[in-house]
């Protein structure tokens, strides 16, 4: 019965595969303040997925209902096949939750805290000691293994906080706002650490203010905005849903600028730069009918590029205004 | 695992991490024994002379003086230790590191027992070391049995048991540690206001009532009794009853606040 087919992926794949988390209407309110206003999610196993927006979307809201932190107030969500309302311990069993505030113990020493964890997943003694082992090895914490957590650096910390989220070999893994505050060099360690769990086959539900984190990792990328989901896609077809791409030419010798401009009629001209640009979506077929166009005007250019609109005009364009995309929506309430 | 080994489990993991912060950070639980400790001194070398002619009706001395501090003072001494467990309870509330315990398939109380077990052990270990100032000082028990030194220290295990779910409840209440040590003030202030150091008929008579039967003096009383002798009278049965109140109230106060939803 947990396996009510949610419509929500317009693209009908991933229907096949189980999905590791779903939901159905979620809605939580503080007070007068809706937070989360009916998101409907179905996220296959295996797969990573980015909930994105900006900071009061809603995000850390949405993982801390599905992480069994606090209830919905309405709607219906179940992780790795369990109700997170009545069988939450059925869900904390399948998942590790690496939160936007390190969750470490900053008293005691980043081999204490792993061990700490190895006992409460009821590991036995000599399994503990290796599993912390193992981590401490893999997130590059043995030399810093003895101290004291609160002398760690933020992006020691950070990866401390996954290395025990780890411990209890989790099949899904909740990480919110995983980068926030790291350096751009940790940032992208963190990023390796990620992609390295989706090829262990974890599924992952991330969070991220970050478009370009969302564009690296996710297969999926739901934005999150007033509480509701604004568009779901993967980032091609979010980009795709976006007016803005364009293919830019640009020229050296002012003559062949002058000369392609005045044979392009609708293009829009930057003089100064020398270059041009025609509107297209950035795919193949459109490239290619451009590409022949040119050829048969007999335009040359000195360098030819693709401007896709990038996450960002994407996210703008999806919370900055009342821009509906299209994109079908069902009411799941 | 059957729930209740899950329980032992879970909490024993809890009451080990809780141990391993007082021994890695000895200086706050040392801080907190200052205070009892420093009391019986200046109570019993400075103030010594004039405080032992007040009791007894006069002709008293500094021993007979001893005598009547100390059971106040152990009993300021558990007040004390507990300030430290509020503290360290808003601490773990208020960080990260609660939302992980929380998202676990863990025994749900298991951290609020570590805590609590944590803290009786902690009140039980000062009690002792104040002790042995005392006893170095001079304090003698004056023919206490053996059932009367058992029923003793399970009276101060108790007081013990009550005064930490009441500070474990003030943890989780305060937004902050700072705020926690504020709180949980009272339960050092209410010994000041006891019998601990002068008798409650020697105290303004408007202000008798209060201080006989808030609950540090019938704990005091007793103990008094126990180990120097003394009438216990109603006290016994008032300091069981005010413990074991304190100890449920302070239980369903924790336990309700826990169950929130954290912000």
């Amino acid at each position: 019965m947990p396996s009510s087919v949610m419509p929500t992926s317009s693209q009908g794949d991933g229907q096949a595969s189980p999905a590791a988390i779903s939901a159905v209407g979620l809605r939580k309110s503080y007070g007068d303040t809706t937070v989360l206003d009916g998101i409907d999610l179905r996220i296959p196993a295996g797969s990573v997925f980015a909930l994105l927006g900006p900071n009061g979307a809603g995000k850390t809201t949405a993982v801390k209902i599905l992480s069994t932190l606090i209830a919905a107030d309405g709607g219906q969500a179940q992780v790795a096949g369990h109700d997170v309302a009545t069988s939450p311990d059925g869900v904390r069993a399948a998942i590790g939750v690496t939160g936007q505030f390190s969750a470490v113990d900053g008293l005691i020493t980043g081999e204490e805290n792993m061990l700490l964890m190895a006992d409460l997943h009821h590991l036995s003694k000599s399994d503990g000691r290796r599993v912390t082992a193992e981590l401490l090895e893999r997130f590059d914490l043995v030399e810093a293994a003895k101290k004291p957590v609160s002398t760690y650096s933020g992006g020691m910390k950070r990866r401390l906080d996954i290395a025990m989220t780890l411990v209890g070999n989790p099949r899904i893994i909740f990480l919110d706002e995983p980068t926030t505050g790291l350096d751009p060099r940790s940032r992208h360690n963190m990023w390796g650490i990620i992609r390295e769990l989706v090829s262990d086959g974890v599924t992952v539900f991330l969070t991220t203010q970050y478009l370009e984190e969302a564009d690296e990792l996710a297969d999926r990328i739901a934005v999150l905005t007033d509480g509701k989901i604004a568009a779901e896609g993967s980032a091609d077809e979010l980009k795709r849903m976006i007016p803005g791409g364009h293919l830019r030419l640009r020229f050296s010798d002012p003559a062949a600028y002058q000369s392609a401009a005045t044979a392009l009629r609708e293009v829009t001209r930057d003089d100064e730069a020398l270059s041009l640009q025609i509107p297209s979506d950035g795919s193949q077929r459109e490239l290619r009918s451009i590409l022949d166009w040119l050829d048969a005007a007999g335009i040359e250019a000195d360098e030819l590029t693709v401007h896709t609109p990038d996450l960002d005009d994407v996210f703008f364009a999806l919370t900055s205004t009342t821009m509906v995309p299209s994109q079908p929506k069902e009411d799941a309430r | 695992m059957s729930s209740l080994s899950l329980a032992v489990r879970d909490s024993s993991t809890m009451l080990r991490r809780n141990l391993l912060h007082v021994r890695r950070y000895p200086s706050m639980t040392l801080n907190l024994l200052l205070t009892p400790i420093m009391m019986l001194l200046l109570f019993v070398y400075i103030f010594g002379d004039v405080m032992s002619a007040g009791i007894g009706g006069g002709g008293a001395d500094r021993s007979d003086y001893i005598a009547y501090l100390v059971p106040g003072i152990l009993m300021m001494t558990i007040g004390g230790t507990t300030i430290g467990t509020a503290v360290s309870v808003s601490m773990d509330m208020t960080e990260g590191i609660i939302a992980r315990f929380r998202t676990l398939a863990i025994h749900r109380g298991s951290v609020l027992i570590g805590h609590v077990v944590g803290s009786v052990l902690q009140c039980i270990a000062s009690v002792v070391l104040v002790g042995a100032v005392a006893v170095a000082i001079g304090f003698r028990s004056t023919d206490a049995t053996a059932l009367e030194w058992i029923a003793a220290f399970g009276l101060l295990a108790l007081f013990a048991l009550a005064l930490t779910w009441i500070a474990v409840g003030m943890g989780m209440v305060s937004p902050n540690p700072e705020a926690a040590s504020n709180n949980a003030l009272p339960l050092i202030f209410l010994p000041l206001i006891s019998s601990t150091f002068v008798p409650i008929d020697a105290m303004p008579g408007w202000f008798q009532p209060i201080a006989e039967y808030q609950p540090f003096t019938p704990a005091i009383e007793t103990l008094r009794g126990l180990l120097l002798g003394s009438e216990i009278g109603h006290n016994g049965w008032l300091a069981v009853a005010w413990s074991l109140g304190l100890a449920v109230l302070g239980y369903f106060w924790s336990k309700s606040l826990f169950n929130r939803d954290p912000k």
